[in-house]
């Protein structure tokens, strides 16, 4: 799965940059799924449990999507295909962001602190079940949609290659990264985000939207899981109904690594997270890499709870 | 939700169209939620991946949201209808019905711990032999068995207000301990028990004591962190654990040391009896009975001691308990040592009743399985534990023998796929229609003159 991890660990320079650019890809599908939880958790103060679930919904449905594109309606380029169901993929999970804010945790807003918790760990038993009921237990498999890369430089017969997936994977994180800081930082709707962020009330009072800009927040958060969805499933090629719960703990890690509610801070822990499963998986033992992302977690958690780009939250009495 | 899936209600038109305006919009947000995911199913084809369609099922889902949806809005007009012709009622909080309730709780506790003592005879009266009610009381073991591991987790997230998600991991330590002990050590199953109970205990003050200073979500997440990463260590342990294989052949429970075996030395023989494969499964049915009630007695007790009104006051009011001179640390530390000494124990218990098991029956699921039967009935509410423990564990096999639904859905229907899903959404439904449980009364342990019942609107369960 991950290219290079069986070579020798020795401290190789070629080895190194191989699981550079394996970290950097993992980590910016991490940094995708992390916008989402803190975006959530800067708005509403809620750990949105089942947002690793709505990543795993949106693969699914790009791998349904793609494989009607390319079986039924005989779409032959991979470049347009994958441009489609990025786009539906992100409008379709995008709805399903919507409907859960509307149904499972705006009806919760004001009870007491940890109903939006349970409601969002019972959201995500029900998306992972839902699909299992809908799709099967088993793994799918798709069809290698886009093989080859290119060599980047040879040294004894180990070669460091930067496949045109991650390429993609990278490039396309950059680029809606880039849409989306613009988004919050340039737009009405990113004033209006912010401003709700800093004091619900306050920005009531000022006329903002609150309801509607809290279900924006999930529209988005959810858009760009797809993208992470979308890109996760064209990394790994396989997608089960279970695989929300870890990729969506190790993004709740990055989120909180990087400063919960902060955005810049996301895709920064995201990228951490990332170099640290690969280099992890690489030198030590692939077998304890999720002990390590959850051990980070509970570390940054206990000694750092408001982690590198975050504000210190002080409680007033 | 009565306000309607959009907020912005169109100026002009009917009510009743506006009603159903209101339903096309449910019905069509439902279809694009079903769109990819339900239309299409994929199957393993010989080329890859196989699409079968499915819109009928989609047509149906659709359909029967649009009718749903319908209904409701139209019994919500005509109540309104009412409401506003008849005077407004107060909205009771205080008062006569929490007393009611708090009588009817008292009634069905004596009535489920009548049942409780006497389910395998009753179940065996009614299925005609031992044997036959086999099925019944393995039931029963199942689910006291949710009902102890309920009230253990109650004590952490009812009464001290610790939102753990990491409790089965506890549950596991005390499943290890005695698969262990027994199957290396050959100590049996008796003295296992307490054991399990000390090492989760001591688990419990080892994972609770670097989250003492989270609280809320953090301290939830973290727990679950903690969870995984004991399940995870098992997995991976070969040498110790057996990893994923688990442990197999774990000694089985003695009634005090003598074995039930159909020899000399056996159960039946000792006490005049034929043997009886039964009086094993009889017999482990009362030790999770007794063990149930243990924990449930210890809870009741320790609420009325010093130790338990700190664990109130730290979970009504955190900075207010230190301020009053409670020792935070020790309540925290109490509370999860004692709630996963029950864990523990009912871990040993699983694991002498399986004989067989693995990390996979540890997985956070089962946290949140043991969670929500907490959440369902109420926190804090004894009474509402078991019985959210016998809807939540019960219900589903109940459905299972209901054959007019393999009638309506077709021979292939196993409504066993469907407990998971149904549960992730009576959690969120809990949430949204009655935060505070199916018991949403509570009794304050300490009360000036009369005792009386409030609603669980006045206690902040679950503040964290």
């Amino acid at each position: 799965m991950i290219r290079g991890a069986a070579i020798g660990t020795d401290a190789r320079m070629d080895v190194f940059v191989q699981q550079l650019i394996n970290g950097l890809t993992l980590g910016s599908i991490y940094g995708l799924i992390a916008i989402g939880y803190t975006m959530v958790f800067g708005i509403i103060g809620m750990v949105n449990f089942a947002h690793g679930d709505v990543f795993m919904v949106s693969s699914f449905i790009a791998l349904i999507l793609f494989l009607i594109l390319t079986t039924w309606l005989g779409i032959s380029s991979i470049a347009l295909a994958l441009l489609i169901v990025l786009v539906l993929a992100m409008a379709l999970t995008a709805l399903w962001g919507w409907a859960i804010e509307r149904i499972a945790y705006r009806p919760l807003r004001g009870s007491f602190r940890l109903a939006p918790l349970i409601s969002a760990i019972g959201v995500s038993i029900f998306l992972s079940n839902f699909v299992q009921v809908a799709q099967g237990a088993r793994n799918k498999p798709t069809p290698p949609m886009l093989s080859g890369g290119i060599t980047l430089f040879e040294t004894d017969g180990y070669a460091v290659f930067l496949s045109y997936k991650q390429c993609l994977i990278m490039g396309v994180t950059v680029v809606l990264l880039t849409g989306f800081w613009y988004l919050v930082q340039r737009t009405p709707f990113g004033r209006a985000q912010r401003a709700c962020e800093q004091d619900r009330k306050m920005a009531a009072l000022l006329g903002i939207d609150v309801d509607r800009t809290i279900s924006l927040t999930f529209v988005l958060g959810a858009a760009l899981a797809a993208v992470a969805g979308v890109l996760y499933l064209l990394y790994y090629g396989v997608v089960s109904f279970s695989d929300g719960f870890v990729p969506g703990v190790k993004a709740f890690t990055a989120a909180v690594l990087g400063g919960i509610g902060s955005l810049p801070g996301a895709v920064l822990g995201g990228l951490i997270i990332g170099l640290i499963e690969t280099f992890w998986s690489a030198y030590f033992s692939i077998e304890y890499k999720d002990v390590a992302a959850f051990s980070i977690l509970a570390i940054v958690l206990i000694f750092m709870p408001s982690g590198i780009l975050g504000r210190a939250d002080i409680e007033k009495v | 939700m009565a306000g309607g899936l959009m907020n912005t209600k169109p100026p002009g038109g009917s009510a009743l169209a506006d009603v159903v305006r209101d339903a096309g919009l449910y019905a069509l947000v439902a279809f694009g939620l079903c769109v990819p995911l339900i239309s299409y199913r994929t199957d393993p084809g010989p080329a890859g991946l196989d699409l079968t369609p499915r819109w009928p099922l989609v047509a149906g889902l659709c359909a029967a949201i649009f009718v749903v949806r319908l209904l409701q809005r139209l019994v919500l007009m005509r109540r309104d209808a009412r409401r506003a012709s008849a005077p407004a009622q107060t909205d009771e909080t205080l008062g006569l019905a929490p007393d009611a309730a708090i009588k009817l709780s008292t009634l069905a506790l004596w009535a489920f711990i009548g049942l409780a003592l006497t389910l395998p005879f009753v179940a065996a009266l009614a299925s005609g032999g031992l044997g036959e009610a086999r099925y019944w009381i393995d039931l029963g073991i199942l689910i006291l068995t949710y009902v102890m591991l309920g009230w253990g987790l109650n004590i952490v997230v009812g009464l001290a207000g610790l939102l753990d998600l990491g409790y089965v991991a506890f549950y596991a330590v005390g499943a290890y301990s005695y698969a262990l002990l027994a199957t290396t050590f050959g100590l049996s199953f008796w003295i296992c028990l307490p054991l399990a109970g000390l090492f989760a205990a001591l688990w419990g003050m080892l994972l609770g004591f670097p989250v003492l200073r989270l609280r809320g979500d953090y301290l939830a997440i973290v727990t679950l962190a903690f969870g995984e990463i004991i399940r995870l260590v098992l997995i991976n342990w070969v040498d110790v654990t057996g990893g994923g294989a688990g442990i197999s052949s774990i000694p089985r429970a003695t009634f005090f040391g003598i074995p039930f075996t159909a020899g000399e030395e056996g159960f039946a023989a000792r006490f005049g009896l034929t043997f009886d494969s039964m009086h094993r499964v009889v017999f482990l049915y009362y030790v999770i009975l007794a063990l149930a009630l243990i924990t449930n007695l210890v809870t009741l007790r320790l609420r009325r001691l010093p130790i338990g009104r700190a664990w109130e006051a730290l979970r009504e009011d955190e900075i207010a308990c230190r301020s009053l001179g409670i020792n935070t640390t020790t309540t925290k530390l109490t509370a999860f040592a004692l709630g996963a000494a029950f864990g523990g124990v009912a871990g040993s218990f699983f694991a002498v009743r399986q004989g067989f098991i693995s990390p996979e029956s540890f997985n956070f699921l089962e946290s949140a399985i043991i969670l929500a039967i907490v959440v369902l009935g109420g926190m804090g509410s004894q009474v509402g534990v078991a019985i959210a423990a016998i809807a939540m564990v019960g219900g589903p096999e109940m459905l299972r023998n209901l054959g007019f639904l393999k009638a309506v859905f077709g021979e292939g229907f196993d409504p066993n796929e469907y407990r998971l899903l149904l549960f992730g959404l009576a959690m969120v439904a809990m949430m949204v229609w009655r935060p505070r449980g199916l018991i949403s009364v509570r009794v304050p342990s300490v009360a000036l003159g009369k005792r009386r019942a409030i609603s669980g609107a006045h206690v902040s369960e679950g503040h964290g």
